[in-house]
């Protein structure tokens, strides 16, 4: 029995959703190696190499997997994945965009975004915005894996030696290429990793009033969210989005400003330790969830608490 | 340019599904279905570039019992020209619908194909991208903007921190999200003449493709219930009760 791993990554640091993702693996009862394919990412191999229980890390380092386009990476983790039992990777945008890929070409089921590991076959995983929790048993002999990162706690990210192995199959489909992107630049920790959580809903009325937000991120070192329905009226982002459709978050603590707690919502934040409510309609559902709930006009109890903290 | 829309049927998204008591499966009994949200923003999307005179027509296609012509008809009446069931029973994993999907695709060829990124019963994300891998075509999954130049199409994705765009040879597949567009809603009028066009039905073996299943569901359940916590009076206490009584702030 053996596990591959696929590892998250921006070809300079690893990411925090592949140490979840090891964790994950290591239910399934197999040697876990670690695939890092990208473009100049020689340290994420090392950091990859460190983390404890890792057998072997192989390395795809190459200009066709530099931007982690779904038709290469997919045939590349298809043909590397042909000796393995289980291929199981982080449930991120980017390994949401390949994997289904690399199932449909090793015609096997994908078993998407799951909480727990019964078994070497049998999964948890949310369905209907979380609203039900199925367990799913996968016939096929080979096992594509997405896996719900808050839902597994990371292992460690030193004290490992695992040996590097380069892998030299380039695979360039030839159908897809890279013209450019815009990645907010901010100083905040990342929202699926953050410890804790502030998201503004409709209730912030304009754009403008997220800043209202930004001295309590800083004082608590949290990441900042929204709701869908903050994003939709166009305040910020779909990247900020926490949500069924959005990110999936479970920090220490959660703090909904202006937020009714629609269950699309809910089912991206209510596994988080600690929720706190802040919304001036006392009957608004996320008051049902919420550890503290506090009714108050935000405008009042948001420069209030940043004073307090 | 020929576009395929792929729509599916499902529980409307403000119905709060709860498993049945003896965990066998989800109770969709008397729910109200519609059309996958995200399939809807596919179909809008498919609508604007046929008035923008880029596609000349839409085919809407949905994998599922005889009911999901409903959606389909929705489709249609939303701008698509005709439609095409393929009449399936039962639940169809996301694998034998990229399957079956393949198999239309291979009968009308389109140069694009919009799909929604996941729907809201299973949420498991996955058919456009299968779909991409067995059709052998590019894929910009988690669209937030698509241009069609020539004879390829430019897609800006929604990615972990911002966004990326790709270009893509036609024909290429597309999924949605949610800040594509806003899908228009049906006049009566156009609900009225979507009756009237063309919708063919397929079997899986009339695409010779076989319904596989390979995923079996052992059981369902509702997910730990969170209970209510407490209403503070001010700030103050919030504060204080975060430090000393949760400890999550020092």
């Amino acid at each position: 029995m053996s596990t591959l791993v696929i590892a998250e990554h921006d070809n300079s640091s690893l990411k925090s959703a592949t140490l979840n993702t090891i964790a994950a693996a290591g239910g399934l009862g197999a040697d876990i190696d670690v695939l890092v394919a990208g473009g100049g990412c020689g340290a994420v191999a090392e950091a990859a190499a460190a983390v404890p229980g890792v057998n072997k890390v192989l390395v795809a380092d190459n200009a066709v997997y530099e931007h982690q386009l779904a038709e290469n990476v997919a045939l590349l983790i298809a043909e590397v994945g042909a000796n393995y039992d289980n291929i199981i990777a982080p449930a991120t945008a980017n390994c949401k965009n390949f994997m289904p890929r690399v199932a449909a070409l090793l015609d096997v089921a994908q078993i998407s975004d799951i909480t727990a590991v019964e078994s070497a076959d049998t999964f948890e995983r949310p369905i209907y915005a979380g609203n039900v929790i199925a367990t799913v048993k996968s016939a096929d002999a080979k096992k594509v894996i997405t896996v719900r990162t808050t839902a597994f706690d990371p292992v460690a990210d030193s004290g490992g030696s695992a040996s590097t192995e380069e892998i030299s199959a380039v695979h360039d489909a030839g159908v897809s290429s890279f013209v450019g992107e815009e990645v907010a630049e901010s100083d905040r920790p990342e929202l699926t990793s953050a410890s804790v959580v502030i998201s503004g809903g409709r209730g912030m009325q304009n754009g403008e009033n997220f800043k209202l937000l930004d001295g309590i991120a800083d004082k608590l070192g949290a990441a900042i969210g929204a709701s869908r329905a903050a994003v939709d009226a166009g305040f910020v982002p779909n990247d900020m989005q926490v949500g069924q459709t959005g990110k999936i978050v479970a920090p220490d603590l959660y703090i909904a400003v202006g937020i009714s707690g629609a269950i699309q919502h809910l089912a991206g934040m209510k596994d988080s330790k600690v929720i706190v409510a802040i919304n001036k309609d006392e009957d608004a559902p996320i008051f049902q969830v919420a550890d503290y709930g506090l009714v108050a006009d935000l405008f009042d109890a948001l420069p209030e608490l940043e004073a307090k903290l | 340019m020929k576009v395929l829309v792929a729509v599916k049927r499902v529980v409307d998204y403000n119905v709060k599904v709860r498993a049945k008591a003896d965990g066998s499966d989800v109770d969709l009994n008397n729910v109200k279905m519609a059309i996958n949200p995200f399939c809807e923003i596919a179909v809008e999307e498919a609508v604007r570039l046929k008035e923008a005179g880029t596609a000349t027509e839409i085919v809407a296609v949905s994998i599922g019992e005889k009911s999901c012509q409903e959606q389909i008809r929705t489709a249609l009446a939303l701008g698509a020209d005709r439609g095409i069931q393929v009449e399936t029973s039962g639940a169809v994993e996301p694998l034998v619908v990229a399957k079956l999907l393949k198999a239309v695709i291979d009968k009308e060829e389109p140069q694009l194909v919009i799909l929604g990124k996941q729907s809201i019963d299973g949420d498991n994300n996955q058919t456009g991208q299968m779909l991409g891998a067995l059709a052998n075509m590019g894929q910009g999954t988690f669209a937030s903007k698509v241009v069609v130049e020539n004879d390829k199409v430019n897609v800006t994705r929604e990615i972990d921190g911002g966004l990326q765009t790709l270009s893509l040879n036609l024909p290429a597949i597309v999924t949605t999200d949610l800040r594509l567009n806003e899908p228009r809603y049906a006049s009566l009028p156009n609900i009225m003449k979507a009756k009237k066009k063309p919708l063919d039905v397929f079997t899986p073996d009339d695409l010779g493709v076989s319904v596989t299943q390979h995923l079996s569901q052992v059981k369902v359940a509702p997910p730990p219930e969170r209970k209510a916590g407490i209403k503070v009076e001010d700030v103050a206490q919030l504060v204080d009760k975060l430090k000393n009584e949760a400890k999550v702030i020092s």
